[in-house]
């Protein structure tokens, strides 16, 4: 017997006090937990997720008026001294219209190798979802997102979400969004540890410092 | 390896470690019942988290059947291993087909549990730990001792002397005049793994879900090196106990709040992964699944002892544990530290061995452990099952053949298990801290707790509390005919 059969016929033998009959849906499971915490406007949802990114020590910046969003990316990029920025293929250009040329753009493909990118100084996505209960930005490698590793060497990660229809309440409402096939990543302020004496420090692996723009109506634009 | 009462006897001695532990355990803990008291349907989620466990428990050969084909239409391919061994070969020939002699490894209890780097190593493969903790555990030569903060028996100024001595030896060395700020030692470390995770060919996880519906797999964590494993590398293995599966993409809703919230007490955790299968250019090129049994079908025969195959590993029983909190993870002596230790592994082991028959006495069964167990498991009624298996022997799955185990009538077995009870007796504080939790909770309903408990019981319900005290255990199990002593080998006089 092969060991697929064997492990099969273990839990077979194991499960001989269910009756034969029994289908999962007869085994009850109540989802009489809430899909929200709380009954909240959609300003305050958008107010909610800022401050728990901020909690997570994620550094939060609003963009509301229109086009102020290219001149704010261009801003935290200088801010930090960046030479490159990685950019998935699907960001909209003109969120990057602002950065001089000085700083390299760096193209996500296929050819761009963990030690290029471990060179890169920034990168800058869109979301597919951001869970204000949470603090929690999810990346499904969309364009406008790129591949999952693009995200996770360089050191400085600018993620911007659209209030108006990227900003859901809770994590039920989130997966609801998801596409399970996409590789999913969930992002909930920059990396951290606690392993020495429980002392939280920033970033051992991950983008140390996360940046998140909570762009209003007008200027994210739609991609 | 000891008994559980002579380890725990070495670790309660060793005051640092024991004052590592109760600063983690009670930090962990306040920390926690805040991030639970956020959520006013907590009970709900918890009881829905147990009941899909339950039902995906009671047809798991048919979630598994559904796992495997999702995984393998999404372009992943799946392995079966009935025992520690057998999982061990297949990653081993796994990583020989590649030819590559290096892994990154996520940290993953289950890989622990088979002793995966051991048998790597045998075969000239060498598996480095990427989560801090681990590290430092691995560098240090040395086991793990907490499931969430498995270095915690390490305070910085030992790290650094671990990192500025070993470090080398694995790769690149620690910065000269390194300092024993954690800062400086995250950085150390970032720098030295950076390393191997650039070069890495082959990645080795775990997984904390797998969906069946999709076949979609979850790895849950902080620091990114997960992300950094599950990315990187071109060949990605993941080994998973089958009881890891969940029916469906929705019931991680449940899943993503209980766990983050036990676990680290955080609203979320940095970092969650999922994937299924391969993508195109994006991930590793090749998925091997490596589905483990290693006693889990044992465990899945015992009516009683089934519900701990719904363990999450949040561990936060380990940090409201009386007895954990002075013994220390090491007294367990299995990947599995605690009170999900104290029954896990001597279901998934058997409790043939005096380690093994000694852990289910482990316990004051003051029942906190129950109380904050975010999937619900009775571990106290698993105990005193358990614990009668070992002292009157009794039908009993082992490798999947029923059998009929005999009384450890004056065996070790029995003798490691009386030794354990003495030594929980010999330990007054300890006893008093289960009995005044229990004794309390009884009385008084609704309920809060005292002291240390006050926290967690001002947010929550309070548990039922097992009937049967330890002292009155003691009590039943001892005949209460004054023969108090002497009594090793005897069998249960009742
Ligand atoms: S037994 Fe419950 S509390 Fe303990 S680690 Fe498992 S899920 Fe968490």
């Amino acid at each position: 017997m092969d060991s697929r059969a064997l492990v099969m016929a273990r839990i077979r033998r194991a499960l001989t006090d269910v009756p034969r009959t029994e289908t999962p849906g007869e085994v009850p499971v109540e989802r009489t937990y809430h899909r929200v915490h709380g009954d909240r406007t959609a300003a305050r949802t958008v107010d909610l997720l800022a401050e728990n990114l901020a909690d997570y020590r994620a550094l939060v910046h609003r963009a509301d008026a229109p086009s102020s969003l290219p001149a704010l990316i261009a801003r935290l990029l200088a801010d930090r001294g960046a030479t490159s920025v990685a950019v998935p293929p699907g960001l909209p250009g003109s969120w990057l219209s602002d950065v001089p040329d000085t700083v390299r753009r760096v193209p996500d493909t296929a050819e761009l190798t963990p030690h290029d990118l471990d060179a890169v100084s920034s990168v800058v996505t869109g979301c597919a979802v951001a869970i204000a209960e949470t603090g929690t930005v999810v990346l499904d490698a969309a364009p406008d997102q790129g591949r999952r590793r693009i995200t996770l060497v360089p050191d400085h990660h600018i993620c911007v979400i659209r209030v108006t229809d990227q900003v859901v309440d809770s994590v039920p409402e989130a997966l609801e969004r998801l596409d399970p096939v996409r590789p999913l990543t969930w992002i909930s302020g920059p990396s951290a540890t606690s392993d020495i004496e429980l002392d939280r420090v920033e970033g051992v692996h991950g983008p140390r410092t996360l940046e998140v723009i909570l762009a209003g109506p007008e200027s994210a634009g739609q991609s | 390896m000891p008994a559980f009462p002579q380890a725990a006897d070495a670790s309660t001695r060793n005051t640092q470690l024991r004052a590592n532990l109760r600063h983690a355990t009670h930090t962990i803990r306040a920390k926690r019942a805040a991030a639970v008291a956020e959520l006013d349907d907590w009970s709900r989620l918890r009881a829905a988290g147990a009941a899909i466990k339950d039902r995906t428990l009671r047809h798991l050969d048919q979630y598994l059947e559904q796992l495997e084909s999702a995984v393998t239409a999404a372009g992943g391919q799946v392995h079966w291993a009935a025992d520690a061994d057998e999982a061990n070969r297949i990653v081993t020939e796994l990583v020989r087909a590649t030819g590559e002699r290096e892994v990154v490894k996520v940290k993953s209890m289950a890989t622990q549990e088979i002793g995966l780097n051991g048998a790597l190593a045998t075969a000239g493969i060498t598996a480095y730990e990427t989560d801090l903790a681990e590290l430092i555990v691995q560098l240090g030569d040395d086991l793990p001792s907490h499931i969430l903060v498995p270095a915690i028996h390490r305070n910085r100024g030992e790290i650094r002397d671990i990192f500025t001595e070993k470090m080398s030896q694995w790769g690149r060395p620690a910065p000269e005049g390194l300092t024993d700020a954690p800062a400086d030692l995250a950085e150390a470390a970032r720098l030295h793994l950076r390393e191997k995770f650039l070069n890495a060919k082959v990645g080795i996880s775990g997984a904390n879900f797998m969906v069946a519906e999709t076949g979609t797999l979850v790895v849950v964590e902080s620091e990114g090196n997960g992300r950094m494993c599950l990315t990187l590398p071109e060949t990605l293995i993941s080994v998973v106990g089958i009881e890891k599966v969940v029916p469906t993409f929705q019931d991680l809703e449940v899943f993503l709040q209980l766990l983050p919230r036990s676990s680290t007490a955080e609203r979320m955790n940095p970092y969650t992964s999922t994937w299924t299968g391969t993508t195109d250019a994006d991930g590793p090129r090749a998925f091997h699944l490596v589905l483990l049994d290693n006693g889990r079908t044992d465990t899945l025969a015992d009516t009683v002892g089934r519900q701990a195959l719904r363990c999450i590993r949040c561990s936060a029983c380990l940090n409201v544990c009386p007895v954990y909190e002075r013994a220390g993870g090491h007294a367990y002596g299995s990947a599995y530290p605690g009170p999900i230790g104290a029954i896990l592994t001597p279901q998934l082991r058997g409790t043939q061995s005096e380690l093994d028959a000694s852990l289910p006495y482990a316990s004051s069964l003051c029942g906190a452990c129950y109380e904050v167990c975010p999937v619900a498991i009775d571990i106290p009624e698993i105990l005193v099952h358990l614990r009668e298996r070992v002292v009157e022997g009794g039908p009993a799955s082992v490798r999947g053949t029923r059998t009929v185990i005999k009384p450890a009538k004056g065996h070790a077995a029995e003798r490691a298990a009386m030794r354990a009870a003495r030594w929980a007796l010999d330990h007054p504080r300890l006893l008093r801290t289960g009995q005044r939790l229990a004794s309390r909770t009884r009385r008084f309903h609704p309920r809060r707790l005292p002291g240390p408990g006050r926290a967690w019981s001002d947010t929550r319900e309070l548990p039922k509390v097992p009937e049967e005290s330890f002292r009155d255990w003691w009590q039943r199990t001892r005949g209460g005919s004054g023969t108090g002593s002497g009594t090793e080998g005897r069998k249960k006089t009742t």
